[in-house]
């Protein structure tokens, strides 16, 4: 029990609650409380920091290449979640209605790719688009027009590739929130005359609202801060907002603009977390 | 209508089938291009060991499988007896600041990966730890604890509180009964967590990339350079297709573990 009769903590909760703390606030807390202060400070000449504080580097984001960037981040997170959406709405309501012997594999078949390797999932596809890859083989095989992604279209390959990254993300809260549902309640739609499509409209599609802007919100996020898939698709040259980031530490040596971007990502993401649990509750983690 | 709803059933079907489709073929290409017997890899130029044969003689790629171990072990190790420590806590007490500190203690999950890289290798450098093993762990453990607690704690709301009680009211001190009563009914769950994070920690490329050390790498690394390097490569599908097999195991057992109840 938490406290004893003179209400003071036991013993066993401080010893389950001081080493994790301890890790979290060294590790976690405070790395992002000196990301913060480092976004108020200026850059070195030599790529340190110097503790003039400053707002330039939120500034700077105002510069048209930067805030293209940044743009072009959300627009690409925003495209990525309409396109979950549309795939993954029909196959969570094809999984809750499917006969339970096989929801059971095909839900496992969904899940397990995305415990694996983003990386290496990411390279398997790199191995696909590029010039000459698999796809343009194909295509010249039969007698169309190569297509050439990668290098040609290097912002669907990454929107490709963001998608098969997260789309399970989309496709199980939108498949909790289905399974849930009552049957009687299309069958009472039915019963007072209601077409399948209207009563799709008035009573499935409400009822899987907090699954649709769940799922929407946790593709959303990653997306966003994208590292790997531009990286990779673009060979360093493809800048999402994640790789800005990245370079800033890297070859640019600008920590504080880097932190600055980081905190601006940050924000962001917490917003959509915010709203996540706003809709899920958090007892559900 | 019968026949409208058999037509919108099957278009169900195909798009469950493309999806399937699309989430695998990339993993079964990279699979069956790793035994081609072909440098130009688009090509199918017969079935061929040679490039895993090529890897069991690259000595490189040992050193930073080894790598990729001690670290997945230590990291695991930490994150499992702190996520467990996490879970026990939420579940078990109430107290001020528990949303703070459930907070803290979950938000890496939802941190892009770059953030919490380079909010680490920022805290590095101003303190300077000088990066090696030490600097990858440390990150692994903040990436991978969440995951520990959440797994425990699903199993810690599926069980028993009376057999705990029953166990204080034969005697058994509070020790004792964690130690036989609570731990053996929990083990699965944090078996199952301990083995999430260690496939976690084997796979993550972004923490450690900004975090290592000059000459700590690890496969994911390395795979990472060779592809920066030379492309795409037949033995670049080798070893990604033995870290996916590996990784696929590790989340069938972790998931087995989780459910067995």
């Amino acid at each position: 029990m938490t406290r004893d009769a003179r209400g003071r903590f036991s013993r066993d909760f401080y010893i389950l609650l001081i080493p994790t703390l301890m890790w979290v606030i060294c590790f976690f807390v405070v790395p992002s409380g000196l990301m913060l202060a480092t976004s108020f400070a200026q850059r070195g000449t030599h790529g340190g920091i110097v503790w003039h504080w400053t707002l330039g580097n939120y500034a700077a984001l105002g510069q048209p290449l930067y805030g293209k960037i940044l743009l072009n981040s959300l627009f690409i997170a925003a495209c990525t979640t309409v396109a979950c959406l549309i795939l993954g709405y029909p196959l969570a309501y094809y999984l809750a209605r499917v006969r339970s012997r096989w929801r059971n594999v095909l839900l496992l078949l969904l899940v397990v790719p995305f415990w694996t390797n983003f990386l290496v999932r990411t390279y398997a596809w790199k191995f696909i688009l590029r010039t000459d890859g698999l796809l343009d083989r194909v295509f010249t095989a039969l007698h169309l027009p190569a297509p050439d992604l990668l290098y040609q279209h290097v912002q669907f390959s990454v929107f490709l590739g963001l998608v098969y990254g997260y789309l399970a993300f989309m496709v199980l809260p939108l498949y909790a929130s289905l399974e849930k549902q009552d049957p009687a309640l299309l069958e009472a739609a039915h019963d007072l005359g209601a077409s399948p499509l209207a009563s799709f409209r008035h009573v499935t599609l409400p009822l899987s609202l907090p699954g649709v802007i769940a799922g929407s919100i946790l593709v959303f996020i990653p997306s966003l801060g994208a590292y790997i898939t531009p990286d990779l698709f673009g060979g360093g040259k493809y800048l999402m907002v994640g790789n800005l980031i990245g370079q800033q530490f890297g070859a640019s040596l600008n920590w504080p603009f880097g932190s600055a971007l980081s905190y601006v990502l940050m924000t962001l993401v917490l917003l959509g977390a915010v709203g996540y649990f706003r809709m899920m509750g958090t007892e559900e983690i | 209508m019968p026949t409208r709803s058999s037509a919108l059933r099957s278009v169900f079907r195909i798009n469950a089938l493309f999806i399937y489709f699309f989430l695998y073929a990339p993993i079964l290409v990279l699979l069956i291009f790793s035994f081609n017997d072909s440098r130009y890899t688009v090509s199918w130029q017969g079935f061929s060991l040679r490039w895993y044969g090529a890897l069991f003689q690259n000595s490189i790629l040992w050193e930073r499988c080894l790598n990729s171990l001690i670290i997945g072990l230590v990291a695991t190790l930490i994150a499992t007896v702190l996520g467990t420590s996490a879970a026990l806590l939420l579940e078990r007490h109430r107290f001020p600041g528990r949303g703070a500190y459930m907070a803290a203690v979950y938000l890496p999950i939802i941190m892009p990966d770059i953030i919490l890289a380079i909010s680490l290798s920022l805290f590095y450098g101003l303190v300077h730890l000088p990066r090696g093993f030490a600097t990858i762990i440390i990150g692994h453990v903040v990436l991978t604890l969440p995951f520990v607690t959440i797994v425990v704690r699903a199993r810690l709301r599926g069980f028993d509180r009376q057999l705990e009680e029953a166990a204080a009211d034969l005697g058994a001190n509070e020790w004792a009964t964690f130690r036989r009563v609570t731990l053996p009914l929990i083990a699965p769950g944090i078996l199952g967590g301990a083995l999430l994070a260690f496939t976690l920690s084997l796979d993550d490329f972004v923490l450690t990339f900004f975090t290592k050390g000059v000459g700590v790498d690890t496969l994911p690394v390395l795979i990472y350079s060779m592809q920066r390097k030379f492309g795409v490569t037949p033995e670049v599908n080798a070893i990604s297709s033995l870290l996916l097999l590996n990784s696929t195991l590790f989340v069938l057992l972790s998931l087995r573990l989780q459910k067995h109840r």
